[in-house]
């Protein structure tokens, strides 16, 4: 390994990069956008519901409740039929999404409280209306008992450590970073190799004494700057517009980046090694990107998969990463705790760089 | 220690396959130093196959190779410090600048800095990119291009340059500017294999290998080659030449025939009654000719060996 030589390709690589200039666009193009939607769209605290109500009780109590239910805003009383087979039709051609069903007891109930007093029917092809069922369930309804009596305890008191007001982009953001990083570095490095080897580059490049590693470590050093800049961008904004914490160190956020960014590079030179074509590498690139966002935690909750799903998990480094940047920019976590997660990152980084390094033949054939 | 009086290049039944495809064919190679060795050959005649062999990018299927005393493929590493490359089609980076190609090979082969600087600066100014120093590679010129790639291919001063077809752009005047600077260089000592497809670059070269369907069909000089063809060339005059060649195209003994303006130039057998077939022909078909034997030249021999030789077919592995 020869560093000058190492540094003329890292060199000439940048070149290229400052006058590509859709590259260099996506560089904060993508995080900024990528954050945008996804912080505002990834909303779970779901709000105002299409909804219809079938009073079938008509008493004072009764209204009072619907005012009550309207009030806590997650449920628009847009229709009210009058029939449950009303009912039952406008959810079926998806007019509504839920519906609060007052039966004829009402009142009976409530006094005798052994019977729900309330049905709150839900479309439940939809999984965020279900979640948004759940968080009506909650409603203090005791409070309309009549005579009034203290609401009964729960058994279990839930108390929310990292994320009091229960917002979604604390959630969201630290795994968008994830998200971002391995959209756009392995996709990058991946087109960007192919694309030597395409334009007839790499012909000339092998026909030189530069080496395997200098050719593969010069293309991926400037993509780690890039990573970086791309980090701070997405920290920046979700600290900024979405008020995400940074409780732990800043140092911890930038290392673990760090250690993902290689991570995810690898991944993408690993890539290069097995495409023809441009097009090819981003087919490729796509094809790991998916499973990354659906198993790594940052969509789904990671225990709820089924045990071969979570092994695969185990593999990406998105997983890993997920976890640690949660840990440290939410529970104020050290680096030092969080250790079994980087060092499967840097193993991930370490076996499918030196995999591609030893791919990379000085021939054509 | 390789010596520096054996020749720069030696192969020995160099062969190579692209599955049922025979690219390169049993090729025996003799490549003296300090001179300008040619490939003629036509397209897909494997010329670019056997100068990637040569370099070390691609396995041979079979025979041996020495370039500048190293064994090929098994020490190729050593030998790239040595030669310099240039491919047939434009290798060079399109996004960046002259100066900044010619600046980064310079890096690739460990050039001391101050030393690239000087060398980047006395390339510029040979070829004549000194005012193109700032533009981007790919909006330059066929020519130009062609200028910078063989900049980039002698900057390292290499005691070997292997160039694949490096004027297939480039109109007469640039050429010959272009072999002027080969021909400068091999004055310095530097040995050079070039492909062509052009006649006149052939002749200048002083060695010549004429390659058809990956064989090797006529080696040596381009003067001993035009002296050593068999048969001889007939110049028929007469008023309508394109009738005079379908009328001879199928005679026996007539090896090929072209319309050279008013004039057919037809290679056919030495013997008398060859020569007595065309004048009945000719007579029988009605056409008043005058003609005249005349000197072989290159184009004679590269008809002659590359005409009606179909490739060798592999057998099935
Ligand atoms: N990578 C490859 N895979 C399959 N076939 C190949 C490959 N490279 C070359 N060939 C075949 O080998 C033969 C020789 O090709 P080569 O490029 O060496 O010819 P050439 O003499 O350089 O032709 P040209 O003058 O057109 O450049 C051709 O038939 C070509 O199709
Ligand atoms: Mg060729």
């Amino acid at each position: 390994m020869n560093l000058r030589r190492l540094w003329s390709i890292v060199v000439k690589e940048l070149r290229q990069l400052r006058r590509d200039r859709l590259t260099f666009a996506m560089i904060v193009g993508i995080p900024t956008m990528q954050l945008l939607l996804f912080g505002y769209a990834i909303n779970l605290d779901v709000r105002h519901l299409d909804a219809a109500v079938l009073d079938q009780a008509r008493t004072a109590q009764s209204r009072e409740l619907v005012v009550t239910v309207a009030q806590s805003g997650v449920l628009d009383f847009r229709h009210a039929p009058r029939t449950p087979q009303e009912l039952a039709a406008l959810l079926r051609a998806g007019a509504i999404s839920a519906a609060l069903v007052i039966p004829p007891d009402f009142e009976r109930r409530l006094a005798e409280g052994d019977r729900p007093p309330l049905q709150l029917v839900v479309d439940g092809s939809d999984q965020v209306v279900q979640q948004a069922a759940r968080q009506l369930a909650a409603l203090p309804l005791a409070a309309l008992r009549y005579p009034a009596q203290p609401a009964p305890a729960g058994n279990v008191e839930i108390v929310n450590f990292y994320n009091p007001e229960r917002r979604a982009p604390v959630n969201t953001v630290p795994g968008l970073i994830g998200v971002i990083l391995t959209m756009t570095m392995v996709l990058f490095t991946a087109m960007a190799i192919v694309r030597e080897r395409e334009r007839g580059n790499l012909e000339f490049l092998i026909a030189t004494p530069v080496s395997p590693a200098e050719l593969t470590l010069g293309k991926v050093l400037p993509f780690v700057g890039i990573g970086l800049i791309q980090v701070s961008v997405v920290l920046l904004l979700g600290v900024a517009i979405f008020r995400v914490p940074i409780r732990g160190s800043l140092l911890d956020v930038y290392l673990a980046s760090l250690v993902f960014i290689v991570a995810s590079l690898a991944l993408g030179v690993f890539l290069s090694t097995l495409a023809r074509t441009q097009f090819q590498a981003m087919q490729m690139a796509f094809f790991t990107f998916l499973p990354q966002i659906l198993l790594s935690g940052f969509m789904f909750p990671y225990a709820g998969m089924p045990r071969p799903a979570q092994w695969l998990a185990e593999i990406f480094p998105m997983t890993h990463f997920v976890r640690l940047i949660r840990g440290i920019l939410l529970r104020a976590a050290t680096l030092a705790e969080l250790w079994p997660e980087l060092a499967a990152l840097g193993a991930f980084g370490a076996v499918l760089l030196g995999v591609s390094i030893l791919r990379t033949r000085k021939r054509l054939d | 220690m390789p010596s520096e009086s054996a020749p720069a290049i030696v192969a020995r039944g160099l062969s190579r396959r692209f599955g049922a495809v025979r690219a390169v064919d049993s090729v025996d190679l003799t490549v003296a130093r300090a001179q300008v060795y040619g490939f003629l050959g036509p397209n897909g005649s494997g010329k670019s196959t056997t100068i990637r062999m040569l370099c070390g990018l691609l396995l041979p299927s079979g025979g041996a190779i020495e370039v500048l005393g190293y064994k090929i493929p098994q020490q190729a590493e050593p030998l790239k410090r040595r030669i310099g490359y240039m491919t047939q089609k434009f290798s060079l980076y399109d996004d960046l600048s002259v100066r900044e190609n010619l600046e980064f090979v310079a890096a690739v082969h460990e050039l001391p800095p101050a030393h690239a600087r000087r060398r980047v600066e006395a390339l510029l100014a040979r070829h004549r990119l000194a005012e193109l120093h700032a533009q981007l590679a790919g909006t330059l010129s066929g020519g130009e291009k062609q200028r910078l790639a063989l900049a980039a291919a002698v900057l390292h001063e290499p005691e070997l340059l292997l160039l694949d077809e490096p004027t297939s752009a480039v109109d007469p005047q640039s050429r010959r500017e272009f072999w002027d600077a080969l021909f400068a260089l091999v004055d310095a000592g530097t040995t050079i294999l070039v492909s062509t497809h052009y006649m006149d670059e052939a002749e200048r070269c002083h060695r010549l290998a004429i390659l058809d369907h990956g064989r090797l069909v006529a080696d040596g000089a381009p003067r001993e080659l035009a002296e050593a063809l068999p048969g001889v060339v007939l110049l028929i005059d007469c008023d309508n030449p394109r009738r005079a060649q379908e009328t001879l195209a199928n005679e026996r003994g007539v090896e090929a025939t072209a319309q050279i303006g008013a004039s057919l130039r037809v290679l056919a057998a030495a013997d008398a009654a060859t020569r007595a077939r065309i004048d009945a022909a000719l007579q029988r078909a009605g056409i008043a000719a005058r003609i005249a034997p005349t000197r072989p030249n290159l184009e004679d021999v590269f008809v002659a060996a590359t005409r009606r030789r179909p490739r060798a077919e592999a057998p099935p592995p």
